[in-house]
């Protein structure tokens, strides 16, 4: 389906998450435009520090508050404003709408619990499920996401697994509630190559029986080929490019979004070469008080004066492909 | 579990057998016995004396007689104590139920406070009442327990009249007066033990909770839509609880020692005075027994804290 004409499940506009520290402000997200369509996988891409995994908390207002607020913008579920909701709300959308997994398996789950109890307490908390009926939809969940003999299994605690195994289990547990959207915050970063494609395999098996959307995250572009449809490029704590996976690596436009898809280590190439990747030179800028201008500058081989002036604007350049850099 | 608790009941004779030699060989060494007394006596003829110490066994070497009382011993004969002339599991029995009720409540008060003040404060870091109950505890943790012992027995007895100084183990009173004078008397040394165990562990259930809260399964257990209570308390308390039980554990000498100076201080007629007296009288016999009693409570609470670690944490197996 074409997220742009129909309403979005999830449309974050403007959004700035910022933290005050001793040393002065960090702007993690300063003005973030992504939307969500039903059903739709979205990837979310950028080095580590870009802001991905605060935009991501900042849906479910998971961050700290203090030192983190939501200074500005508006985060439309369904058409309805996140942002001015209490906790009391915000609960209630939690995991029953918008459910998250993160990058670490090993510490996400609570080491004192069965993971059947975790999984059931979702199940408790928002359908007023009997402990029974829970412990049962336990059981299914980690059938679905394929742990061997899962009615034994869900007795164990989180230490009797392997990375893999728990990142099924929060992955059965995000969507023991079926939500409409899953937030998978750098899910298989953490963990073997092999790991890695067989939970990708999984989260696409649980969008064909369950039907959400996803928003999966990652620093690694090779995932985003694979598994999206839609992808946003983020830099810095802003999105500096917008496409269809397709269009995106046929021609990316931002020099960003280039010198990302240029560092993809490739298969068909040999070893030795492999190891000489073509990385962007320099490193994420700190957000701490930034200068104003194109935060890329400073890494930019194109960068002109003009680019330190003010931040370029996020402009769609062609239907469907934004991108924000002065050169176009 | 019951295999777990028997191997560690095991691992627990060796070290009480350790810690009764030593004690009993520090006590045989220390100057001044029981006879002591009776050698400045004049009226005590050499003759008697010797004789006396050679039927108590006195002149025998150290560890003849250490054998001795450990064999009497392991039949639940604890020596006759020769100054008060009872035996002396008698005068332990008579003292031993003040000092536990005393230190029991006590350590009950402690938690009570200590739990939900460290806490309230660990999930408000550097908030107004995070610094106000960091400051107090600090304070109440540096104040000796002899110094807000006398301060108390000030403000309370002596100006105000409300609360008696000495604890008496007779109260000519029945039912309800009975009930209350116990309670009254025990205000004081409850609250200053209490208060002082209360600051020091407030301090380690607030940087216990503080380790917890920003781990990653905190943040899943939001993520999952629990309330914030639920939150607090079964993900993050349950789990803060496990550093915390080893702590306590390793305090209890400690709480111990203070017992005995809450003791003198309310002049409470527990074991940690009957140590005292002993002590003063050269009453080698029940100074040896209740040492020997502390070393047992010591090794009996770690023994429960090994238990409780355990249950709470089932990374740990019982095998
Ligand atoms: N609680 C916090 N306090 C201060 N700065 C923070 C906090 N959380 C995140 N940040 C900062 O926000 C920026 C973006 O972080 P993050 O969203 O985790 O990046 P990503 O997920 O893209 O790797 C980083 O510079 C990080 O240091
Ligand atoms: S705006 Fe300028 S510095 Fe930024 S990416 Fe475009 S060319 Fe480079
Ligand atoms: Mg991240």
């Amino acid at each position: 389906m074409d997220a742009r004409t129909a309403e979005p499940l999830l449309e974050i506009s403007g959004l700035k998450t910022y933290f005050k520290t001793d040393d002065g402000t960090v702007r993690a997200v300063d003005g973030v435009d992504l939307a969500i369509g039903r059903g739709e996988v979205l990837g979310v891409v950028g080095e580590s520090g870009c802001g991905k995994s605060v935009t991501a908390h900042t849906v479910l207002k998971l961050i700290q508050m203090p030192p983190g607020k939501i200074n500005d913008g508006r985060i439309l579920w369904q058409g309805r404003d996140l942002v001015p909701l209490d906790l009391e709300e915000m609960r209630k959308i939690r995991s029953k709408e918008i459910a998250i997994i993160f990058q670490e398996p090993m510490t996400s789950l609570n080491p004192v619990y069965t993971v059947g109890e975790q999984i059931a307490e979702v199940v408790r908390e928002h359908e007023h499920a009997s402990r029974r009926e829970a412990l049962d939809r336990a059981v299914e969940m980690l059938r679905l996401v394929q742990i061997p003999t899962p009615e034994r299994r869900v007795h164990d605690y989180p230490h009797q697994f392997s990375g893999g195994m728990r990142q099924r289990v929060m992955i059965a547990m995000a969507l023991s509630c079926n939500p409409k959207l899953l937030i998978a915050d750098e899910p298989t970063t953490a963990l073997d190559v092999t790991i890695q494609a067989q939970i990708l395999d999984l989260l696409g098996e649980m969008k064909e029986r369950f039907g959400m959307a996803i928003m999966l995250i990652t620093h690694d572009m090779g995932v985003v080929a694979e598994t999206a449809q839609r992808v946003v490029v983020m830099y810095a704590g802003r999105v500096v490019e917008e496409a269809s996976v397709e269009e995106l690596f046929d021609r990316p436009l931002h020099p960003y979004t280039q010198g990302l898809i240029r560092s993809i280590p490739r298969v068909d190439r040999a070893a030795d070469q492999r190891a000489r990747l073509e990385a962007i030179s320099g490193t994420v800028p700190s957000l701490l008080d930034p200068p104003p201008g194109c935060r890329f500058a400073a890494r930019c081989k194109f960068a002109t004066a003009a680019c330190t002036q003010a931040a370029p604007d996020l402009r769609e350049v062609e239907p469907g492909h934004k991108v924000a850099c002065i050169l176009y | 579990m019951s295999q777990y608790l028997l191997r560690r009941l095991l691992i627990a004779v060796p070290s009480l057998l350790g810690i009764s030699i030593i004690l009993f060989t520090i006590l045989a060494l220390a100057p001044g016995d029981p006879f002591g007394e009776l050698a400045t006596n004049p009226a005590v003829p050499p003759e008697v004396r010797a004789a006396l110490r050679e039927k108590f066994g006195l002149n025998d070497p150290v560890y003849v007689r250490y054998l001795r009382w450990l064999m009497a011993m392991s039949q639940g004969d604890w020596g006759f104590s020769f100054v008060s002339r009872v035996d002396v599991d008698v005068l332990i029995l008579q003292r031993l139920p003040t000092t536990l009720i005393v230190i029991g409540a006590s350590q009950v008060l402690a938690l009570l406070i200590a739990l939900p003040v460290g806490t309230y404060a660990a999930t408000r870091p550097y908030s107004l009442f995070d610094q106000v109950a960091n400051t107090l505890a600090f304070v109440g943790f540096s104040l000796p327990t002899f110094f807000t012992g006398i301060v108390f027995i000030l403000i309370f007895s002596v100006t105000l009249d409300w609360l008696p100084f000495v604890y008496r183990s007779e109260i000519d009173a029945t039912g309800f007066a009975f009930v209350w004078g116990h309670i009254k008397q025990a205000i004081m040394p409850v609250a200053v033990l209490g208060l002082f165990q209360g600051a020091s562990w407030t301090r380690f259930v607030r940087s216990a909770v503080l380790d917890v809260v920003r781990l990653d399964y905190v943040t899943t257990a939001r993520a999952k839509g629990l309330a914030e209570r639920v939150v607090i308390m079964k993900h993050i308390v349950r789990n803060a609880l496990i550093p915390v039980v080893t702590l306590v554990a390793l305090q209890m000498p400690i709480v111990f020692g203070g017992a005995i100076v809450t003791e003198q201080i309310f002049r409470i007629p527990g074991i940690g005075s009957l140590l005292i007296s002993s002590i003063l009288a050269n009453d080698t016999p029940v100074i040896m027994a209740v040492t020997f009693v502390f070393a047992c409570l010591v090794i009996l609470f770690n023994l429960i804290a090994d238990i409780l670690y355990g249950w709470l944490d089932p990374r740990i197996s019982y095998r």
